[in-house]
């Protein structure tokens, strides 16, 4: 296999290659908007989509939950770290603990909580589970809104003052934070294509493709699935405490059913099926909402969530594999070897079990 | 043999905790103590059941007849999905849109403007009409979606979910761009506007116990669950179409295989259910208002209703709407009050605790078939 020409997996190493010298020197010849705005929003939500695809394409779970599991570390941080008393802010519980020992615990709590959802959900399969995690999702969002000592309606703000002392000052120094998404985006990246290899990562595409046979092979589906999604949320958890930082303020807003529709818009977007569609639909998604949110549609009127519906829609319809699948079919209709990674499945278009197909 | 399963012990602390609950509410719970001073953990607004049977008792009527709204709203959910497996995440964007459509035919039928009417403005007529229009309106919509969108891609449930998503972004921000139109300063925006029951509604039943009156509006609200459930049953179990929906909701093969027309009964199912929700829809408007973001609110309210309930059940979903109704009105009203959460509203984690233990013991739902 090894030996055989690759034409695909070599032209993809070289796009990665090129993408990320383009973007390790990225803040040399970009402008600040772009570095700041854009593809650090990119690095952001890319990480979070990819916890959402990590789900769906190793373990056959499409979670809805990923944006309130962000929304979690980020209230968890936000009121662990900021400080209360005169001129300080006046929302959530201001704690005033130092803030790496905040990060370590935001992201330690919300991965415990992310297996706690997990365990609940573990037993539902397919659209039971989407329909579960949505649950979760606007749960969440209720929670931090109507429980007041946890922030309320109104945005726990000024967060992104507290760093830990690894990191230093990031208000104003927009560039750190460019490179630190940078960092963390390879590193989940790294992750996730490690996990998927190991046993654990291998059982989990068993339990994807056939949990019952995996059942009577005596392994545990459902705590295959659980710690599968504990993973995924400590990957969202990262994202929520670098959308903090970036934004330096949390509210419910940002958890919503609109954030976590956003979220899975920017999945399926960048393809469901693949990792790396979680950054290319990121930043597909975030050049749309940046150059396209004002412009007026003509007759049916409406704001920017009717073009993004829309085009979230023609992609669901046309290529529910997103914007990889259509690479990964330029490739096939060339007829060369490739076409789709052999170890992550089509999940759109998966039949349910006892449903007829036509 | 150990004296005790360890399996059984999620068991037991499930039943420990409801048990806990009942107790509260029964006898546990005291009133605000007298002097205005704040109480402890027992300390709730109206004190036990036993100390205020009246209270009590409007509680429970507020519950049982929310639960009736739930039901209208929830059971066109699950009815779609029980035929099709659709997942149809738009329910609430056509709560949405139905809420607005009635609004709008009652404010022009009755020549009225304003957040809402009088109720001695409104006549049997000037209500039944606006929601009517408003069913046919989202029954259409529905149809058109299920034609256009979901009739080729039968079986492969998530792309379909997706799908419906999708649509209803689009449905939920048409609907605040353009609504509401007359009777508000501004057109569009998604502000909050009232149905109004019928004049003859708007009064108490005194209902002969511990003093009790109660509104007649909200026992209507029931009792159109009631029948909405009835006409429901008898549809499906004792006509002709209600058997070939039972029959594709069993086997979609073998039912067409029979030469049964099951797209026609997909369409339907769809058309009945949009229509389930406009009505839903007219009544939670009249009883409170209708703004924007009530998409999500009811869509959650549907999710777990059918999640308790078990999908696609008609007595699942009667099930999971009367418990979400008593643990949402219950909670609200008896969950303790201490010094610092004047403004907390801790209902929302009793809501997730509710799907935990429901999970927990029967994954599929209280209702639902295994698998």
């Amino acid at each position: 296999m090894r030996a055989r020409l690759d034409p695909k997996g070599t032209s993809e190493r070289l796009i990665a290659l090129a993408l990320l010298v383009l973007l390790v020197l990225g803040p040399a010849f970009f402008n600040d908007y772009w570095v700041n705005t854009i593809l650090t929003q990119m690095f952001i939500f890319g990480i979070a989509a990819a916890s959402l695809i990590f789900l769906s394409a190793y373990g056959g779970m499409t979670s809805l939950a990923q944006t309130a599991l962000m929304g979690i570390s980020a209230y968890l941080i936000g009121n662990m770290v900021t400080k209360g008393g005169a001129g300080g802010e006046t929302k959530g519980l201001t704690l005033g603990w130092d803030p790496t020992l905040a990060l370590v615990l935001a992201l330690g709590i919300t991965t415990v909580i992310g297996v706690i959802f997990g365990l609940v959900a573990a037993r539902s399969l397919g659209i039971y589970f989407l329909m579960l995690t949505l649950t979760y999702g606007v749960i969440a969002n209720y929670f931090f809104g109507q429980v007041t000592q946890f922030g309320g309606f109104s945005p726990i703000a000024g967060i992104n003052q507290y760093t830990p002392g690894f990191i230093g000052e990031i208000v104003g120094h927009p560039d750190k934070l460019y490179y630190i998404g940078l960092g963390a985006s390879l590193a989940v990246y790294a992750a996730i294509r490690y996990l998927v290899r190991t046993p654990f990562g291998l059982s989990l595409q068993g339990v994807r493709d056939d949990p019952v046979r995996m059942t009577s092979l005596g392994y545990n589906v459902p705590l295959h699935r659980a710690l599968a999604f504990g993973f995924a949320s400590f990957v969202a958890a990262l994202s929520g405490i670098l959308l903090v930082w970036w934004d330096g303020q949390i509210a419910p807003g940002n958890i919503g059913l609109a954030a976590t529709i956003e979220l899975l818009v920017i999945a399926v977007i960048g393809g469901l099926a693949r990792i790396e569609g979680a950054w290319l639909g990121a930043f597909a998604f975030i050049v749309i909402n940046n150059y396209v949110r004002d412009v007026e549609l003509p007759v049916i009127g409406g704001s920017f969530n009717t073009i993004i519906g829309l085009i979230f829609l023609v992609i669901v319809i046309f290529s529910p594999d997103g914007l990889m699948g259509i690479w990964d079919r330029l490739w096939r209709s060339r007829g060369r070897r490739g076409g789709g990674t052999p170890e992550a499945a089509s999940v759109t278009r998966q039949a349910a079990p006892e449903a007829s197909s036509p | 043999m150990p004296l005790l399963d360890i399996r059984l012990l999620p068991k037991l602390a499930a039943a420990g905790l409801v048990l806990f609950a009942v107790l509260y509410v029964l006898v546990i719970a005291e009133p605000p103590p007298l002097d205005g001073s704040f109480g402890d953990w027992r300390t709730t607004t109206y004190g036990s059941a036993t100390d205020d049977p009246g209270s009590f008792l409007l509680i429970l009527l507020d519950a049982l007849t929310f639960a009736g709204l739930l039901f209208i709203v929830a059971s066109g959910f699950s009815l779609i999905f029980g035929l099709m497996r659709v997942v149809n995440m738009a329910h609430g964007s056509f709560y949405l849109l139905a809420g607005y459509i009635a609004y709008e035919v009652q404010q022009r039928m009755t020549g009225l403007g304003g957040f809402a009417i009088a109720g001695v403005d409104v006549s049997t007529w000037e209500w039944v009409l606006p929601v009517i229009i408003a069913a046919a309106i989202v029954a259409v919509v529905g149809l058109v979606v299920q034609q256009f969108l979901l009739s080729w891609n039968q079986g492969q449930d998530l792309r379909q979910a997706l799908i419906t998503i999708a649509v209803s972004v689009i449905v939920a921000d048409q609907v605040i761009a353009h609504f509401p139109r007359q009777g508000v300063v501004q057109v569009g925006g998604g502000n909050a506007v009232s149905l109004t029951w019928p004049g003859w509604t708007e009064r108490r039943i005194d209902l002969q116990v511990w003093n009790v009156d109660y509104s007649l509006a909200r026992l209507v609200m029931l009792a159109l669950g009631v029948s909405v459930g009835i006409a429901l049953w008898l549809w499906l179990y004792r006509t002709r179409t209600g058997k070939v929906i039972r029959a594709g909701v069993d086997d979609p093969q073998m039912t067409s295989a029979l030469g049964i027309n099951i797209q026609k009964t997909f369409a339907i199912a769809f058309v009945v259910g949009a229509a389930l929700a406009a009505l839903g829809a007219a009544v939670g408007t009249s009883q409170g208002n209708v703004a924007s973001g009530q998409d999500a609110q009811w869509l959650l309210n549907s999710l777990v209703v059918v999640i308790v309930g078990g999908m696609g059940s008609l007595l699942g979903a009667a099930a999971g709407a009367l418990l979400y109704a008593l643990v949402l009105t219950f909670s609200a009203a008896y969950l303790p009050i201490t010094s610092d959460n004047c403004c907390s509203q801790y209902s929302i984690v009793l809501t997730f605790v509710l799907i935990v233990l429901v999970l927990a013991f029967r994954p599929q739902g209280l209702f639902g078939r295994a698998g």
